[in-house]
């Protein structure tokens, strides 16, 4: 099979139609991949025989032997042996370099702090360079200004402070534990090379969390197949790697995320057969719903999925009206003919390592789920762990810059390598300022619970 | 609940349409009415013609002071701003486009409403390129003028 480089090893199959890519454990069903960001577990596959192999993130390589998991993968041999481990220390470790992750690298290395950021993919930006929209908000979060420019004018900030030496960058490394240690905080890092992988100790004075979020699922039958996904999948399938993840789509949801999706499946030529949204009304903006309805793509309120038609792949689905409860209404279903299911019904924050820290959670509804209670400067219950984005509660690109401003200086304060104290507070208004409107209502309510619980 | 709450498409009740001595001028139509963080439209006016008190509040247009100019259309997110002119029982208007193929001056184009409906046919007048949204002018009849929103090429 061919590919291109910059390619992962998903993208690659999809583009040469493979789209199964294990069997599920108990009943062999095939599975496709779901969120294509790295963080379900509906991607793995074996590599060069190592098994496990995440292929929605693994770049592809020339002359590699990829084979479908078949069930409960044997273990892999030991495959730290040969490599030693290496030890690193620095004075803040951010981890995820999306929106909110640049954004505290940038400031806190500009206040003077020795920074590492490390992120799981082969590109820093996160969620952004798929974004091929332009973006709400003010003119200092760089409203107008499409997603994927705005990763390029963050990248090329972190280029330069890294070039003075003021930041080390690790990508295609994942952060997957946190250690208790006297002094500092202490992170272990697995990078990987060829597929196979080296871990690293990394030794900070403060840690950032700024992981992002995981894409919901629904429960209804065959939501498994192969066609159904996440919609951070189908946008990175086709905005980032240019392979078009179908021919017919049945969006579910109409958020803001499922309306700008749907939207730019019609620019990618794919199309869109409905968007169903199971509230009477639509959750996203108006406006984002205008473009759609005015390409004539109908949004279909108190609907939902019932379920997925097809053997080995989607073939079709079947959706079904809701009554004022939400409840489905018996001999109300319709089928629709796609052969892609695409599911934007919500996010929910990242928060493992957050946990693993014992940083005090709580959930929030709000807020998308658990996250870690923090104060107005993102710290966190755990001192000098702070967070920021979407780990800290599901919200926007420019509120998560603005939360990854503020815990970049607040880390470099609370270390003492800054008294600057400049910006942190205009920060924090801005912060304020954008949430004001009814939009706001639900991260306004979320923050405040977040803060007021937070006893540091 | 509003209707457009539900379907996602506005009616002309729903905006501000501006009097025929404006639109004989030709000014900007902003079909934005919902209380969102956002305002580039305001900064993007060399004329100070948008207004609004704070990033959540509804853009509003001053048509004594918008002169038509259009800069408006390309710089918002929301694909929202559509300027509308109306001459000798024809209307000009003006809206965001961001597909391939951009339509060329003088191609014959369908016009679309705010559902999508195919209206019939339209001229192509003028293709302006910005980035990636090209402003496309085109030419319908006049009784079209605020039902036109969008085209397929
Ligand atoms: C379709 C869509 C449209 C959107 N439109 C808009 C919009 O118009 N305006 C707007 O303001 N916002 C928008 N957003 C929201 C915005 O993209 C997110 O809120 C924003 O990206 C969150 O930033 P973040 O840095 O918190 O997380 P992310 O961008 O998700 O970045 C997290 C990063 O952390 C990395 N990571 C995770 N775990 C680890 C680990 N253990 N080790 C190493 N790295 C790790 C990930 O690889 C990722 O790169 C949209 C989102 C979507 C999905
Ligand atoms: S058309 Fe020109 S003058 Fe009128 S509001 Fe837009 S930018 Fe301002
Ligand atoms: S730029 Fe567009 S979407 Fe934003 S407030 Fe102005 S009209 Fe509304």
């Amino acid at each position: 099979m061919f590919g291109f480089e910059g390619d992962t090893i998903a993208s690659a199959l999809h583009a040469g139609e493979v789209k199964t890519f294990s069997t599920s454990l108990v009943y062999n069903n095939p599975r496709g991949f779901f969120c294509g960001i790295g963080k379900c577990s509906s991607c793995l596959m074996r590599v060069n025989d190592i098994p496990n192999v995440r292929t929605c993130i693994a770049p592809l390589k020339e002359n590699i032997h990829v084979e479908i998991q078949n069930r409960l993968p044997d273990l892999p041999k030991a495959s730290f042996e040969q490599i030693p481990i290496e030890s690193l220390s620095f004075d803040v470790l951010t981890i995820g370099a999306g929106p909110a992750g640049l954004c505290a690298a940038i400031e806190a290395a500009q206040k003077g702090a020795q920074v590492l950021i490390v992120d799981e993919n082969q590109k820093v930006g996160g969620q952004l360079i798929k974004q091929t929209h332009k973006f709400f908000g003010s003119k200092q979060e760089k409203a107008g200004t499409r997603g994927v420019d705005i990763a390029k004018e963050l990248e090329n900030e972190l280029n330069i402070l890294k070039s003075q030496g003021k930041i080390n960058v690790m990508l295609d490394s994942t952060v997957i534990g946190y250690y208790e240690s006297k002094k500092n905080h202490l992170f272990g890092v697995v990078k990987r090379n060829d597929y196979k992988s080296q871990f690293l100790e990394i030794n900070c004075k403060a840690a950032i969390i700024a992981v992002g979020a995981m894409e919901n699922m629904i429960l209804f039958p065959n939501n498994d197949l192969p066609g159904v996904y996440g919609a951070g999948a189908v946008q990175t399938l086709m905005n980032v790697y240019g392979v078009k993840p179908g021919k017919n789509v049945l969006m579910i949801g109409a958020g803001n995320v499922g309306l700008i999706v749907a939207y730019q499946l019609l620019q990618s030529g794919i199309n869109v057969d409905r968007v169903v949204e199971a509230a009477p009304r639509i959750g996203g903006y108006h406006v984002h719903a205008a473009k759609l309805r005015r390409c004539g793509v109908p949004i279909y309120t108190s609907h939902s999925i019932k379920e997925v038609v097809g053997k080995e792949k989607v073939e079709g689905a079947v959706i079904i009206k809701l009554d004022k409860n939400w409840q489905p209404i018996s001999s109300s279903e319709t089928i629709v003919d796609c052969d892609t299911v695409c599911l934007a019904v919500g996010l929910t924050p990242s928060t493992r390592i957050l946990s693993q820290i014992n940083a005090e959670m709580e959930i929030i509804p709000e807020a998308g789920g658990y996250v870690a209670l923090h104060d107005e400067s993102m710290q966190t219950s755990v001192k000098n762990i702070f967070v920021c984005g979407d780990s800290s509660g599901i919200e926007e690109a420019s509120t998560a810059m603005i939360e990854g401003k503020i815990a970049g200086i607040s880390s470099a304060l609370s270390i003492g390598v800054t008294k600057d104290k400049e910006n942190l507070l205009k920060y924090i208004d801005e912060l304020k300022l954008l949430r004001a409107g009814p939009f706001g209502d639900k991260p306004r309510a979320a923050k405040k619970i977040i803060n007021k619980l937070v006893k540091i | 609940m509003k209707n457009y709450e539900k379907t996602g498409v506005l009616s002309n009740n729903d905006i501000t349409i501006p009097d025929l001595q404006y639109l004989k001028r030709g000014v900007a139509i902003v079909e934005c009415i919902q209380h969102i963080p956002c305002n580039p439209c305001v900064d993007s006016c060399p004329f100070n013609a948008i207004s609004m008190k704070d990033i959540n509040d509804l853009p509003v247009v001053d048509f004594e002071r918008c002169v038509g100019c259009g800069k408006c259309i390309s710089v918002c997110p929301g694909l929202a701003i559509f300027l509308v002119k109306i001459k000798n029982k024809k209307a000009l208007i003006s809206l965001p486009y961001e597909f391939n193929p951009v339509p060329k001056l003088g191609d014959n184009i369908i016009a679309l409403d705010r559902m999508g409906v195919n209206r019939g046919s339209a001229l192509v007048k003028r293709v302006v390129k910005s980035g990636k949204t090209s402003v496309i002018t085109i030419e319908v009849d006049d009784s079209l003028a605020m039902e036109i929103r969008n085209i397929k090429v």
